[in-house]
C-alpha cells in the first residue's frame, strides 16, 4: 500500500509525437483514481508509465516515496489487470495465481494458501485446476483479479478490465471491483473509456483528452462543474445538450428563446469578459414538462416538437431538434467529432430532455418544456472554457 | 436435402483419393521396386511377385551408406539445432522489438531465401577448398544453417507475433526478469513453432542433394542422397535400381516417423484462453 505521485509526467516518442504531457497527479494511499477520456487520450501510457512497462521521458514518478522512473516493473512491486486479461494459457488457474508468488520464490505452502484465499474472494475455488481455454469470460476476468491480488502489492493498476465483459456482467464486476478495493484498502489506478465506469467507481476521476489532463475531481464535481466544454461533454449520459447562443445583455438568444441570465451567472460572464457568441450548455435533466410543474419557479419555457419519446420506466426522454444554425466551428467541431466516438450522445442542435413520466407528450406532437435557467453552463466556443464556473 | 449431402461427401471423397492417389502412387512404386529380387525387377507388377529383402541386405553389407546415413543424420541434426536456436533468436526479435535496419535484416533473409543455389555452388566449392572445409561435415552444415535460417526466421516470427504481447507485460509486472518471462510464458507458448520449424529445416538438410553431391568427394561428409547417386550395380551391367529404392525407402522413413511423433505438437490454438475468446 502506498501513494503514487506523478510529477510533470510526459511522454513523447521517438518520432516526436507526445502522447502524456505534464501530468501531475498525487493518487492517496487506499485511493481509487480513475483515468478516462476518449481512446487515444493517453490515459493507457500513463498507466504503462507507472507500471513500468513504458519509459517515462520527462517528470519523476514516485510509488510509496521511492522515485522508480528507472526500475523494472518487478522491482515497483506493482499488480496489473489487462483488458486482455493476459492469462497464460498454459498454466492452470492455480498456476496463473500463484506465478508472480513462485517468481518471488514464495515457499510452496504459503502460496498454496495464498492463492485458496484469493479463490475464495473471487469464488474461483472450483475452479483452481482448469485452464484459461475452459473459463467463460466473467471467471477470466476473475482470474485476473485474483493474479493480482494474491500478491497484495503497493497498487493496482488496471486497463480496461470490464470492457470484454457483456453488459451486464460488466455492472456485476464493477460492484465486485468496488468492494475489493474497498476491502483491501489497496491504491488503485483504472484506466476506461466508459464514463459510467468512471462516474461509479472512482473516489477521483482523471478526464484526459489529446494527452492532457483537463479536470481532475470527484465525479459529482465533474458533474456539477465541467472546466470546459470537452468534461462537460463527456461526462453525464445522455450528454449535455450544447446550443448556439449571443449575450444580449441579461439574456442569452438561444434556439430555445431568450434564456434569462441568473444574476451570479451574468455578474461571472461580465468578469470573465464573455465574447458575444457563446455556447449554453444544458443537462437533459434540468428541463422538465410544464404541464407537471405546479408553478414554474423562475426559468422559462419554450414549445417543441417532440420527435422521439423513449420511455425508460424511471423518466422520459423526448429528443427535438432546436431551430438556429448548427455548432459554430472551431474548438468544438473537433470536440462533437470525438465525441461521436465515445457514444456519449447529443450531436450539433439536437436536443434530448429527461422528464417525468407523467408527462401527456405524443411523438409528432408539441410540447411545452420548462428550462432551468438557473442551472445553464456558458462555455467560450473558441477556448471551450466554463465562464459560468465559481470562482477559486 | 440428405442425398444432396451424401452427393457432396462422396463427390469430396473421391476428389480427397484422386489427390492422396497421386501423390502416394510414386512412393509406393519405390517401395514396391524396393522389395523385388533383380529379375523381377522390370516386371512393371504393382505388387512385387517375388518378395526380397535382398536389396536392404545390400545397402548395408558396405560401409558406403551406412556411412552416409551416419553423416546424413549428423549434419541434418546439427544444422537444425543451429537454425532454429538463432532462429528463434532472430524472429523473437523481428516480432518484438522495434531497432533500426529491421526492415533491411527481413528483406536480406529472403534475399538469401530466393538466390537460387546453383549459382552459388562454384563459389561455395573454391572458397571451401581454400578454407578446407571442403567434404567436412561443417562445409555442409554452414550453407544448410544460412539457407534454411530465413525460413526459420519467417515461420517463427509468424509464430511469435501469434502470441499476445500483453502475456509477456503481465510477466514482467509479475515480477519476472526478462530470460524468466521468455523461458517460463513465451517459449512454452512458441514450442509448436519451434517443431514446426524444426521439422522444416531438417526437412531440407535431410533432403539436399545440390550441396551434398558438389561439396563432397569421399564418405567423410557425403549424406545419403549424395551417396545414391554413387550406388553402383553387382556387375557394371546392372542398373542398382533395387538398391536406390532401398535406401530411398530407408531414408524417407525417418521423416515419417518425425512428422508423425510431432504432429500433435505442432497443433494450433495452444494460445487459445489467454486473451478474450
Amino acid at each position: 500500500m502506498a501513494e503514487i505521485v506523478l510529477d510533470g509526467i510526459t511522454k513523447r516518442y521517438p518520432d516526436g509525437s507526445v502522447a502524456v504531457h505534464d501530468f501531475n497527479l498525487t493518487v492517496a494511499d487506499g485511493e481509487f483514481v480513475i483515468l478516462v477520456g476518449p481512446s487515444g487520450c493517453g490515459k493507457s501510457t500513463t498507466l504503462n508509465m507507472i507500471a513500468g512497462l513504458e519509459d517515462i521521458t520527462a517528470g519523476t514518478l514516485r510509488i510509496g516515496g521511492q522515485v522508480v522512473n528507472d526500475r523494472a516493473p518487478k522491482d515497483r512491486d506493482i499488480a496489473m489487470v489487462f483488458q486482455s486479461y493476459a492469462l497464460y494459457p498454459h498454466m492452470s488457474v492455480r498456476q496463473n495465481m500463484g506465478f508472480a508468488l513462485r517468481l518471488a520464490r514464495t515457499d510452496k505452502a504459503v502460496i498454496a494458501r495464498k492463492v485458496e484465499e484469493a479463490a475464495r474472494i473471487l469464488d474461483l475455488t472450483e475452479h483452481l485446476d482448469r485452464k484459461p481455454a475452459n473459463l467463460s469470460g466473467g471467471q477470466r476476468q476473475r482470474v485476473a483479479m485474483g493474479r493480482a491480488i494474491v500478491r497484495a502489492p503497493k497498487a493496482f493498476l488496471m486497463d480496461e478490465p470490464l470492457s470484454n465483459l457483456d453488459a451486464k456482467l460488466r455492472v456485476q464486476m464493477r460492484t465486485q471491483i468496488s468492494r475489493l478495493q474497498r476491502r483491501l484498502g489497496t491504491t488503485t489506478v483504472y484506466v476506461t473509456h466508459d464514463q459510467v465506469e468512471a462516474m461509479t467507481l472512482g473516489d477521483r476521476v482523471v478526464v484526459m483528452r489529446g494527452g492532457l489532463v483537463q479536470q481532475i475531481g470527484a465525479p459529482q464535481e465533474l458533474y456539477d462543474r465541467p472546466v470546459n466544454l470537452f468534461v462537460a461533454g463527456f461526462i453525464g449520459s445522455p450528454g449535455m445538450n450544447l446550443l448556439n447562443a449571443t449575450v444580449e445583455q441579461d439574456t442569452l438568444r438561444t434556439a430555445l428563446g431568450d434564456l434569462a441570465m441568473a444574476d451570479p451567472v451574468r455578474r461571472r460572464l461580465a468578469r470573465a469578459g464573455a465574447p458575444r457568441r457563446v455556447i449554453v450548455g444544458i443537462r437533459p435533466e434540468h428541463f422538465e414538462d410544464a404541464a407537471l410543474l405546479e408553478r414554474p419557479h423562475g426559468g422559462r419555457t419554450a414549445t417543441v416538437d417532440v420527435e422521439v419519446l423513449e420511455s425508460v420506466g424511471s423518466d422520459v426522454y423526448v429528443h427535438f431538434t432546436a431551430e438556429g444554425e448548427a455548432l459554430t466551428p472551431g474548438a468544438l467541431e473537433e470536440f462533437a467529432a470525438e465525441r461521436k466516438d465515445t457514444g456519449a450522445g447529443a450531436r450539433g442542435r439536437e436536443v434530448v430532455a429527461r422528464i417525468g413520466t407523467a408527462t401527456r407528450a405524443v411523438e409528432g406532437g408539441p410540447l411545452e418544456l420548462w428550462i432551468d435557467t438557473d442551472r445553464l453552463h456558458v462555455f467560450d466556443p473558441d477556448s471551450g472554457a466554463n465562464l459560468t464556473l465559481p470562482e477559486g | 436435402m440428405t442425398s444432396r449431402r451424401t452427393r457432396t461427401l462422396t463427390g469430396w471423397g473421391a476428389v480427397n483419393l484422386l489427390v492422396v492417389l497421386y501423390a502416394l502412387l510414386p512412393v509406393w512404386w519405390i517401395a514396391a521396386l524396393s522389395f523385388k529380387d533383380p529379375g523381377t525387377l522390370g516386371d512393371g507388377a504393382f505388387v512385387p511377385r517375388q518378395w526380397t529383402l535382398a536389396n536392404y541386405r545390400g545397402i548395408f553389407r558396405t560401409s558406403e551408406f551406412t556411412r552416409a546415413l551416419v553423416n546424413s543424420i549428423g549434419i541434418a541434426v546439427i544444422a537444425t539445432t543451429i537454425a532454429v536456436v538463432l532462429g528463434t533468436m532472430a524472429a523473437y526479435a523481428v516480432a518484438r522489438l522495434r531497432f533500426p535496419g529491421k526492415r533491411l535484416l527481413i528483406g536480406l533473409s529472403l534475399l538469401i531465401a530466393m538466390f537460387p543455389p546453383i549459382s552459388l555452388v562454384s563459389p561455395l566449392f573454391d572458397i571451401e577448398r581454400l578454407l578446407g572445409l571442403f567434404d567436412t561435415w561443417p562445409g555442409l552444415i554452414i550453407p544448410y544453417t544460412t539457407f534454411s535460417l530465413p525460413l526459420a526466421i519467417y515461420t517463427l516470427s509468424a509464430f511469435f507475433r501469434e502470441i499476445p504481447w500483453d502475456l509477456e507485460k503481465a510477466a514482467k509486472v509479475d515480477g519476472a526478469t526478462p530470460a524468466q518471462a521468455f523461458r517460463l510464458v513465451i517459449a512454452p507458448l512458441a514450442a509448436p513453432g519451434v517443431f514446426t520449424t524444426g521439422i522444416l529445416v531438417f526437412v531440407f538438410c535431410w533432403n539436399d542433394f545440390l550441396f551434398a553431391i558438389s561439396l563432397t568427394s569421399t564418405t567423410a561428409a557425403r549424406t545419403v542422397p549424395a551417396a545414391i547417386a554413387f550406388f553402383t550395380g553387382s556387375s557394371q551391367f546392372e542398373q542398382p535400381t533395387g538398391s536406390i529404392a532401398a535406401a530411398a525407402v530407408v531414408i524417407t522413413v525417418p521423416i515419417v516417423v518425425f512428422v508423425l511423433l510431432f504432429q500433435r505438437r505442432i497443433v494450433a490454438g495452444l494460445t487459445a484462453g489467454a486473451v478474450k475468446g
